[in-house]
């Protein structure tokens, strides 16, 4: 029996509060661990200590092997629970706890070692006799041999690079003629993302279902699994929305799944959380795809069909007690529904948002879960992941689970921050999702790759609303509100939302505010504005919203969609120099990769001018006029604030047009 | 502070007559003004808008800080004066909020007539600027007019207020340290240059601004020379080549916004030597104004009515309010403003006119704003009372009044005659603001009275002749007497020739006095000196 009063989390985020939440339950004393970036964030207030781990680059903070070591000894930590991501799949740390007398909450080394691979754990889970796709794991790499293979593996064919994850190193082939130069441009993207230029051939499976198998190991050779969860949809090989029971898996093909997921986990002498994927194809034939050794990101739709607490069956197998239950013992009931908040906005190509949570209000209704690590204050950064929190429902039916998520979706107020809830809302509504038809294909293949993020236009009514709080509309900007001695004045309020710019109209006074937009006239009678929501009536119809009001800002929050309205009437004037110059601005905060140009030099409106990385992804900035690049404020390796001027790109004839025709 | 009770049932026939009355009063106020409102109207708005720039009044909107207010002042200045429409007289004036800053905003209509200067448009203009000097409110001038209207040159050019005295009042404002900031949005010819050349600061708008001292036309005429609007005084031309105006704005928003940022940069701080409180509305509602004003100025109009409607909590601190009972003093605040109120309640005596004096002399040793509701028709006339001096008990009071340096604002509630209008601070007493109600009355005596006084006169010439005046002719001159008198003491009539600063709704009082008390506070309250009281 292993002993440890004290149990430190290694993450951050939604996963960091979840864990702290159940070890206080179990009786545990908690600490949190937190890089400069986090030092307001939730998971450091929820834990009894909370202990600074360095500046907000992952690599020197949460990846830190050392500094979290020196957490532990700091606070007496006894164990630790690496969540996930980050170090939870490291076999370094895990050894480095062993060694220091540290519980690891989680599977063996050598477990996840050879998980790690895909090549040697295909290997592995043929031998155990556990379904996979006909290919090619052989340790000869070279270009001929794998270029027989792949022939010989026929099309569609999917390349792997063996160390890989999260859809990098991986391509997919539909002509024969491709293939070298496929397999080249994986081998290299390969070797610069994970050291190791390894790759596995696959048969492609065409519109497969993502199922996975939720297993659990003990230190007395128990292996049972949980049911499984259906994480079909996906965008770009991340999940978007999970659910547990899979609608395509029925009592028979669970029974044969859970079966290989529990070979799949004895093959390695598992112990703890773990997670084996599988490719589903329509036919009910399933394939292993990898196994997650960790506890997943979607583990709250298994809880809430199981009943069970994933987090403390891992602490209790930590701590080397038997697992609470048997196989017989474990029952499915009902059925949950996840989906993934993000600070991304799905107009915008998924680009991760940056800012202060202004208010944050997680849904708490029936059935309804929200996981998060959110508070008011905290600033959403570019350091690390985009996800903020998982809105989990569930229900006795898939269809009452699928209307409470969309509920919560809806009812969760998130202003400060750009999110995708209105992608999310969307795709739960779609028809071939609501009927459990949607495979991993459904984002990119059909309608529904439109789904939210098309930039869909702002509500005529929000306009309206949001153009009654800026002007004051509650006579907040002083008891004359509009007033005039000289008959009906309808004064201009110009409001910008989306990078659209509408003129209203305003006219009326503290009673009732009446709206000019575009010809029609509306009534607004703001009946109550509180802290962070207003209580309107907008055309006769009485609803609240989520609001967070700023002099010359205010933040909506409209059905689950969050809407930014500035008040530019009396913005500077900037026309004249609209004319001459193409300022490049920062779209978020981010680091300068690279400047790839210099002052003096001339460009054409689209060059790339600057690399910018943020939220680990690489954005190309670009010139939006053709002229001559004035002064570059900015280098490489600068950290900048977004919407930040990195450099001019000036219209040389711009002077000339501006002289008087003489 | 005491709260005035009211007495007015709203039941009574007396009420609803009233209020009847009084309604259609303030709707034909509302109509007049949205009539004025359209300016040249709208086949000319949209002329307007087709060359890319705003009617005037959305001019002025886009101006303002959104949600503030906006003081219009002698909107129905030229009303029914010329031959011609001249809505506005082809300008609009008021005071304003600019990036929190009262403003005073003279903007020229270029749908009426060209925005040219009529001579009430002079007067209204230099009015306009009066008010500025007065209070210390900066000066915005939206310039967009051809200048002076060149058929009425003599009754526009010459004299000491004419067109002239514009630019003499921007270089002593100028020279006071009041801000005289002029956008150029149209034409500025000849005289007409001089509003933004003698600004401190001037925008122009590229391709509609134009200044210069004679057109093309006139180039033509004396040199040979042709050439363009654009080339002889665009915008491009002076803020690049001649300096005559400093900043180029590429539309009329972009002006405005420049305007606006020129304001900014002012430096103001509002001398604000008042102690304010908290606003507090009525008590009595506003709105029950409608019923207790009555018919005509000749029944009484009970002086804590009115007041009970106007001042903060429906609160009046009276002074010797068993004393002269027909002039109500008494201490009061309006939107959280202290104020001294004297109110006519019946014709001034020997005894009120005294307490009046007395009172402007607290107000003035306080530094309260003084407010008079002015409904007078007049001091007491007779044999006991010549006797007793009310001559020069009046006297005092007008030199209390004529002297006061506080800030005064006066409302003609109801009649406004003879030598009343001068201790109520009539428009000769400067007062900062004056106006008057719908329902209101002005001239030198009452109308019957006039009409009775010369026919008399004019009887006893006959009779010096040994003629006898028909009876017919007699009452026939009389009634026409009685209808001129009536007309010309209209508020309409006064309202269009400038001897107040505007007609209001009587419920707007409140906000109104609000305003102006606000807008005065700009300027320091200085030292009151009086002359000698004749004791």
């Amino acid at each position: 029996m292993k002993d440890f009063d004290k149990i430190l989390i290694a993450n951050r985020g939604e996963i960091a509060c979840r864990v702290i939440r159940t070890a206080k339950e179990m009786g545990y004393r908690t600490v949190a661990v937190f890089s400069e970036a986090d030092r307001d964030a939730l998971h450091t207030r929820l834990a009894d200590q909370a202990v600074c781990i360095g500046p907000p680059p992952a690599t020197q903070s949460y990846l830190d092997v050392d500094r979290i070591l020196d957490a532990c000894r700091k606070t007496g930590a006894g164990a630790v629970h690496p969540g996930y991501g980050f170090l939870s799949e490291n076999t370094d740390f895990a050894g480095a706890c062993e060694k220091e007398g540290i519980t690891f909450i989680g599977p063996s080394a050598e477990a996840i070692r050879l998980m790690g691979s895909k090549r040697l754990s295909k290997i592995a889970m043929q031998e155990a006799g556990v379904p996979c796709i006909p290919g090619y794991e052989g340790e000869d790499q070279d270009d001929e041999t794998l270029q027989r293979e792949a022939e010989r593996i026929g099309l569609p064919l999917m390349i792997k690079a063996s160390a890989g994850g999260g859809g990098r190193g991986m391509r997919i082939v539909t002509d024969a003629g491709d293939i070298s130069e496929q397999l080249r441009s994986a081998r290299a993207e390969s070797r610069n993302s994970f050291g190791s230029d390894e790759l596995i051939l696959e048969r492609a499976v065409i519109r497969p279902r993502h199922v996975e198998i939720q297993v659990f190991g003990d230190h007395h050779g128990n292996v049972v699994h949980l049911g499984e969860r259906d994480c079909s949809i996906q965008r770009r090989h991340q999940k978007v929305v999970e659910e547990a029971p899979s609608p395509a898996v029925d009592e028979a093909l669970r029974a044969r799944m859970g079966e290989a997921a529990v070979n799949a986990a004895l093959a390695c002498d598992y112990v703890g959380a773990g997670t084996v994927e599988f490719l589903l194809d329509p036919e009910g034939n399933f394939y292993f795809l990898e196994m997650n050794t960790r506890l997943q990101v979607e583990h709250p739709v298994t809880e809430l069909i199981t009943g069970q607490d994933l987090v403390e069956w891992q602490i209790r197998v930590a701590r080397g007690e038997k697992l609470p239950l048997t196989q017989d013992e474990i029952s499915l009931s009902g059925h949950a529904m996840e989906v993934r908040l993000y600070a991304e906005s799905p107009s915008e190509g998924f680009m991760p948002q940056t800012g202060p949570v202004l208010a944050w209000h997680p849904a708490d209704g029936p059935g309804q879960r929200v996981d998060h690590g959110l508070r008011v204050g905290y600033q959403v950064g570019s350091h690390y992941d985009p996800m903020l929190a998982k809105v989990i429902a569930a229900g006795r039916t898939r269809e009452d689970a699928r209307r409470r998520l969309i509920r919560a979706i809806e009812e969760t107020t998130l202003l400060g921050v750009g999110d995708n809830r209105a992608f999310l809302a969307a795709i739960l509504r779609d028809e071939t999702f609501a009927r459990g038809e949607a495979t991993t294909a459904f984002l990119e293949e059909s309608e529904a790759g439109t789904l939210g993020m098309e930039p869909e236009p702002v509500p005529e009514q929000a306009w309206v609303l949001a153009a009654a709080l800026l002007a004051g509309g509650d006579s907040r900007r002083g008891r004359w509100q509009g007033w005039r001695n000289s008959g009906t004045a309808w004064q201009p309020l110009i409001l910008e939302c989306d990078d659209t710019r509408r003129t209203a109209w305003l006219a009326g006074d503290q009673g009732e505010v009446q709206v000019l937009l575009d010809d029609v006239t509306h009534r607004v009678a703001l009946l109550e504005t509180g802290a962070d929501q207003v209580h309107a009536v907008l055309d006769d119809v009485a609803e609240r919203f989520g609001l967070v009001r700023e002099p010359e800002t205010v933040w909506l929050d409209w059905h689950g969609r969050a809407l930014v309205f500035h008040d530019q009437t009396q913005a500077p004037p900037d026309r004249a120099d609209a004319a001459g110059t193409g300022p490049v601005r920062a779209p978020m905060d981010g680091a300068v990769m690279e400047v790839r140009c210099e002052p003096g030099q001339t460009v054409q409106k689209g060059d790339v001018l600057v690399l910018l990385e943020a939220m680990k992804i690489e954005h190309s900035l670009r010139a939006g006029i053709d002229g001559v690049v004035g002064s570059v404020q900015v280098a490489a390796g600068d950290q900048v604030k977004g919407k930040q001027v990195l450099l001019t790109v000036e219209d040389p004839q711009a002077a000339v047009q501006d002289s008087p025709a003489d | 502070m005491p709260r005035i009770e009211s007495t007015i049932v709203t039941s009574s026939e007396e009420f609803i007559a009233n209020r009847e009355h009084n309604l259609a009063l303030s709707r034909q106020l509302r109509e007049k003004l949205e009539e004025i409102a359209h300016g040249g109207g709208p086949a000319a708005e949209e002329r307007l808008r087709k060359r890319g720039k705003f009617p005037v009044r959305e001019r002025i909107e886009r101006l303002l800080d959104p949600g503030s207010p906006f003081l219009e002042l002698s909107a129905l200045a030229a009303l029914d004066v010329y031959d011609e429409p001249v809505p506005a007289a082809g300008c609009v004036g008021g005071i304003g909020r600019v990036q929190g800053v009262e403003c005073l905003i003279v903007a020229n209509d270029p749908t009426v007539k060209g925005g040219s200067y009529y001579p009430l448009t002079v007067k209204k203009h230099l009015r306009a600027q009066e008010i500025a000097e007065k209070n210390h409110l900066p000066c915005i001038y939206l310039v967009d007019s051809g200048g002076a209207n060149l058929p009425r040159q003599d009754e526009v050019f010459p004299d000491r207020d004419h067109f002239g005295r514009i630019f003499f009042n921007q270089a002593r404002m100028s020279a006071m340290g009041i801000p005289q900031i002029a956008v150029v949005m149209g034409s500025c010819t000849a005289g007409g240059a001089y509003v933004p050349a003698m600004a401190d600061e001037t925008i122009m708008v590229r391709d509609q601004g134009t200044i210069f001292l004679a057109g093309p036309p006139l180039v033509k005429a004396a040199t040979g020379e042709d050439v363009t609007a654009a080339e002889l005084g665009g915008a491009l031309v002076h803020t690049e080549q001649s300096g005559v105006a400093d900043h180029l704005a590429e539309d009329e928003q972009h002006a405005l916004d420049l305007a606006r940022q020129a304001i900014s940069r002012i430096n103001w701080r509002k001398s604000d030597p008042l102690a304010r409180s908290e606003p507090v509305a009525p008590v009595h509602d506003p709105g029950e104004l409608y019923g207790v004003i009555p018919p005509s100025t000749r029944q009484p109009m009970p002086a804590r009515e009115i007041i009970a409607r106007i001042v903060d909590g429906s609160e009046l601190d009276e002074f010797k309010s068993r004393y002269g009972t027909t002039l109500v003093t008494g201490f009061a605040r309006i939107q959280g403003y202290p104020v001294g109120i004297l109110a006519n309640d019946g014709i001034l005596y020997s005894e009120s006119s005294q307490k009046g004096a007395h009172f402007i002399e607290l107000c003035n040793q306080r530094r309260i704003p003084l407010v008079f509701l002015q409904n007078i028709s007049g001091f007491m006339v007779g044999p006991r009372y010549e006797a007793e001096g009310i001559a020069k008990h009046g006297a005092k009071l007008v030199n209390a009044v004529a002297c006061a340096a506080v800030p005064k604002f006066t409302v003609i509630t109801g009649g406004s005659f003879g030598a009343g209008n001068y201790g109520m601070c009539g428009r000769a007493y400067d007062p900062r603001f004056l106006f008057m109600w719908p329902n209101a009355r002005i001239s030198v005596m009452g109308g019957e009275q006039a009409a009775s006084v010369l026919t008399q006169v004019r009887q006893a010439a006959f009779q010096k002749k040994g003629e006898q005046w028909p009876e017919e002719q007699a009452r026939a001159f009389q009634e026409e007497m009685v209808e001129r008198y009536e007309r010309m003491a209209q508020p309409w009539y006064a309202s269009a020739r400038l001897w107040d600063d505007g007609v209001i709704d009587p419920v707007n009082t409140r906000d109104v006095l609000g305003l102006c008390i606000s807008a005065s506070l700009n300027a320091p309250i200085g030292e009151t000196r009086y002359g000698v009281f004749r004791m």
